[in-house]
């Protein structure tokens, strides 16, 4: 059973370690973590998709939010959610192989990004079930590297994560004005200095 | 030269640009080394008080001390690299035991880190589990703004140990005091503190104990606040509930209070864990249902409806059940509590009476609480002890030197007589420091705590060589209360180094030694589990008492019962530090015992096994 959790992160050195770490450290079972950056660079965000039941992942949800870093966790498992997950594959093929492939490939709408004498790379965006569907069919053909990102997740339509991005960007914005005017303040009428 | 920004945060802002009192700072454990001789250098300029430990293990340790007997944030320092790394179990006990530290590690310098360089140790990957939170400071400007969320993030919600990391380079800059902006505490984008806890949970947990037929309060140590464990006195007292103790929360409900059962758990009272087993209402402050706490999960309080309050949301059905789960701080959900208390009341009651549903079972744990007191070791208590004493003589194998002087000079003097005894000496205020083992356990059963902060034990951890060093910090933050340290001779040796600190401070510690020549606990394991195979537990000791003397401290040891009340009544009236070795019996054991994973109805009550409280529980 898998649950998939968004992570919404203080863009800060080591996050992902602390995230990570967490995981580690309390025994949880974790499937794939992605991280990228947000539409603002002070916040990263994260997908996790965990191997732990609604009552064990409620408890990881309520430690990860206890991660300074961590602004705002949410578990979107039974939400509508866009879930896609981008996979490279790296088929060994012979040139009279390549046809075969590439039809195959563009039944599951991917694109054929490499093409050597000996390999053919694929890549394939969806969701778990559709890339492994077409790595098994590519198996027979022989498989030299499969990359794959972990899933990505986002809700569908207004409902996410939004609000609590623009919140913690308002309060993090607001400090460093803060900092700002008090470092523009002339030296004789400083309030917050040393 | 310009002041170090490190240096203005700890003490010499100027008033209009202090940053809260709260986070002030007047006191610095700490330890020397290469990557801080900046620091060091400010420290030496500043004026503010540093006690120099004799490991860093000791500083950490002592700060810990400081800030679990005090409430105020307790600081320490230690250069990079052994430095740093001997500050990790002391920061673990902090976090398990939510205790506000800031330590501060020097580092290398930001172009060395990576390299393998000199002293160098990644102290923040080591340390993020065992931290609330670490910071590892690039630029020298980012300082004040670390400094101010290190302290607040310390303190505040569930208090907890936060490291900062000074790469050389950092430590070293120079910044121009216009330079320096102390940023607003709440600045902290994900940060979000609990407070008042939900008012319709609240209701309904005022509802169940009003109506609850046999409650039972069960305190923790996020009630050691003092407003907080004010309300949970008076709670209490409102409406006459028994109540039991965790080990961090002894001195919340006094030992004084007539429904008080004592601690809860493996070596807790009989009492305390049969009304755990019956009760219909279990209220639940500021605890966290450790394993040593509810043994097997299934037998613990299971027919209670579980009210949780606790300020970490992450602790609600973490280990057991939370019927009604209220997140908040204590002292405001315990306040709100008592406000709503008498429209409950009356509601339940009626003006026409039979109000008191709760009677019966306050006369049961009452009972029990009579018929099995913790054996205080001067034959008072239930059945089996009185062959215990000095018992076991002629058992376990060699003797140390000191051991075998003595040996058949009469009966042994039992633990719990001596705990006994110095509890009984002691005036107010004081404090009590423990290590960690048997004497640890006998001190929680048997020491009557009366203030909350004043019994200072390691209890998640369970670190030995913590006592010492904690001491330490407890004096510091107390200069005029009497601050006694039980230790047993396994833990004082895990950190016997800080007699120096003791020395050159001049704190007038007084340490007693509960000298039963073995590791106890283990052996206590060992012999009910392992066939009496000690198996590496048996001490040969040195003359604990001359290495107290060595270092300039008063030195005693006690091997005889008559010896005992005059030497300490001697020890604790001179105005210095002294040590008193006391030689004890040395197979004694802690009872009650619930075996790791068992509920009450394995409890061993005394030496003659657990048959008699099977039987007992029947009924």
């Amino acid at each position: 059973m898998y649950r998939t959790l968004a992570v919404l992160v203080r863009n800060r050195t080591g996050v992902l370690f602390r995230v990570a770490s967490l995981f580690s450290r309390r025994a949880y079972n974790i499937e794939s973590i992605t991280v990228g950056r947000t539409e603002t660079p002070e916040f990263s965000r994260m997908t996790l998709v965990v191997g732990e039941d609604a009552a064990a992942c409620d408890q990881i949800c309520k430690q990860l939010s206890k991660l300074v870093d961590v602004v705002r966790v949410r578990d979107i498992t039974d939400e509508d959610i866009v879930a896609r997950e981008l996979a490279l594959i790296k088929v060994a093929a012979t040139p009279d192989q390549r046809q075969a492939i590439m039809q195959m490939a563009n039944v599951f709408r991917a694109r054929v990004v490499d093409i050597t004498n000996r390999t053919l790379t694929v890549e394939i965006t969806g969701t778990e079930d559709k890339v492994d569907a077409l790595i098994g069919l590519l198996q027979p053909y022989g498989l030299r590297e499969v990359v794959r990102t972990g899933r990505i997740a986002l809700n569908r339509g207004v409902r996410g994560m939004r609000g609590s991005l623009m919140a913690a960007l308002a309060k993090s914005r607001q400090a460093a004005l803060a900092r700002a005017a008090a470092e523009a303040t002339p030296a004789g009428q400083q309030v917050a200095r040393l | 030269m310009r002041p170090h920004p490190l240096v203005g945060r700890l003490g010499k802002a100027p008033a209009r640009s202090r940053p809260g009192r709260s986070s002030w700072v007047e006191v610095i454990f700490g330890y020397p080394g290469g990557a801080v001789l900046a620091l060091y250098d400010e420290l030496y300029r500043s004026g503010i008080r540093h006690i120099l430990t004799r490991h860093e293990q000791g500083a950490v340790h002592a700060a810990d001390g400081y800030a679990r007997s005090s409430g105020r944030v307790g600081v320490c320092l230690a250069t990079s690299g052994p430095g740093a790394t001997n500050l990790v179990t002391g920061l673990a006990n902090a976090m398990m035991d939510s205790v506000p530290v800031v330590a501060f590690t020097g580092q290398v310098a930001t172009s060395a880190i990576g390299r393998d360089s000199f002293q160098e140790a990644d102290i923040t990957g080591i340390t993020v589990p065992i931290t609330k939170h670490n910071y590892q400071v690039r630029n020298v400007r980012d300082l004040p703004e670390v400094m101010t969320e290190a302290f607040y993030l310390a303190r505040s919600g569930r208090p907890g140990p936060v490291l900062v990391d000074l790469p050389k380079d950092v430590s070293t800059a120079e910044i121009a005091a216009d330079e320096v902006v102390w940023p607003q505490e709440s600045s902290l984008a994900g940060y979000r503190l609990p407070r008042r806890g939900a008012q319709r949970q609240i209701r309904a947990a005022v509802r169940a104990l009003v109506q609850a037929r046999r409650p039972l309060l069960y305190v923790g140590g996020g009630v050691a606040g003092t407003k907080a464990a004010l309300a949970c006195r008076s709670l209490a007292e409102e409406l006459a509930l028994p109540a039991a103790s965790t080990l961090m929360g002894l001195g919340v409900i006094p030992a004084q209070y007539p429904l008080y059962l004592g601690m809860l758990g493996m070596h807790g009272t009989v009492a305390a864990n049969r009304a755990m087993a019956q009760c219909d209402v279990l209220l639940a402050v500021g605890a966290r249902f450790d394993d040593r706490v509810t043994g097997k999960l299934e037998a613990f309080a299971p027919h209670a409806t579980v009210i949780h309050v606790d300020i970490d949301a992450a602790e609600i059905g973490k280990n057991v059940r939370a019927h009604i789960p209220i997140v908040g701080d204590a002292g405001a959900v315990l306040d709100e509590m008592l406000r709503l208390l008498p429209e409950y009341r009356e509601a339940a009651c009626g003006p026409e009476g039979e109000e008191d549903l709760a009677r019966p079972w306050r006369l049961r744990v009452l009972a029990w609480k009579r018929q099995f007191p913790v054996d205080a070791g001067d034959g008072s208590a239930g059945p089996g002890d009185s062959t215990k004493v000095g018992g076991s003589a002629g058992v376990g194998g060699a003797r140390g030197p000191a051991m075998a002087a003595e040996a058949g000079t009469g009966p042994r003097l039992r633990p719990q007589t001596v705990i006994q005894a110095v509890a009984g000496r002691v005036p107010d205020p004081h404090f009590v420091v423990t290590d960690v083992g048997q004497h640890q356990m006998w001190a929680a059963q048997l020491w009557p705590v009366s203030r909350p902060r004043s019994f200072i034990s390691s209890g998640g951890l369970g670190t030995m060589g913590f006592g010492l060093p904690a001491a330490v910090g407890v004096q510091v933050a107390h200069p005029g209360a009497r601050v006694v340290l039980l230790s047993g001779d396994g833990s004082i040796q895990m950190n016997i180094q800080e007699l120096g600190t003791v020395a050159s401070e001049r704190l007038p510690i007084k340490i007693v030694i509960l000298n039963n020549e073995y590791l106890g606990m283990v052996r206590q394991w060992q012999e009910l589990f392992y066939d009496r195979r000690y198996s590496q537990t048996h001490l040969s000791n040195p003359d604990f008492a001359a290495i107290a003397r060595a270092y300039g401290l008063e030195g005693y040891r006690v091997s005889q019962a008559e010896e005992l009340g005059p030497v300490l009544d001697k020890a604790l009236a001179s105005p210095q530090a002294a040590l008193i070795d006391v030689a004890v019996a040395p197979e004694e054991n802690v009872y009650p015992f619930i075996p790791a994973g068992g509920s009450v109805k394995d409890m061993i009550v005394g030496p003659s096994g657990p048959a008699q409280e099977t039987a007992a529980h029947a009924g």
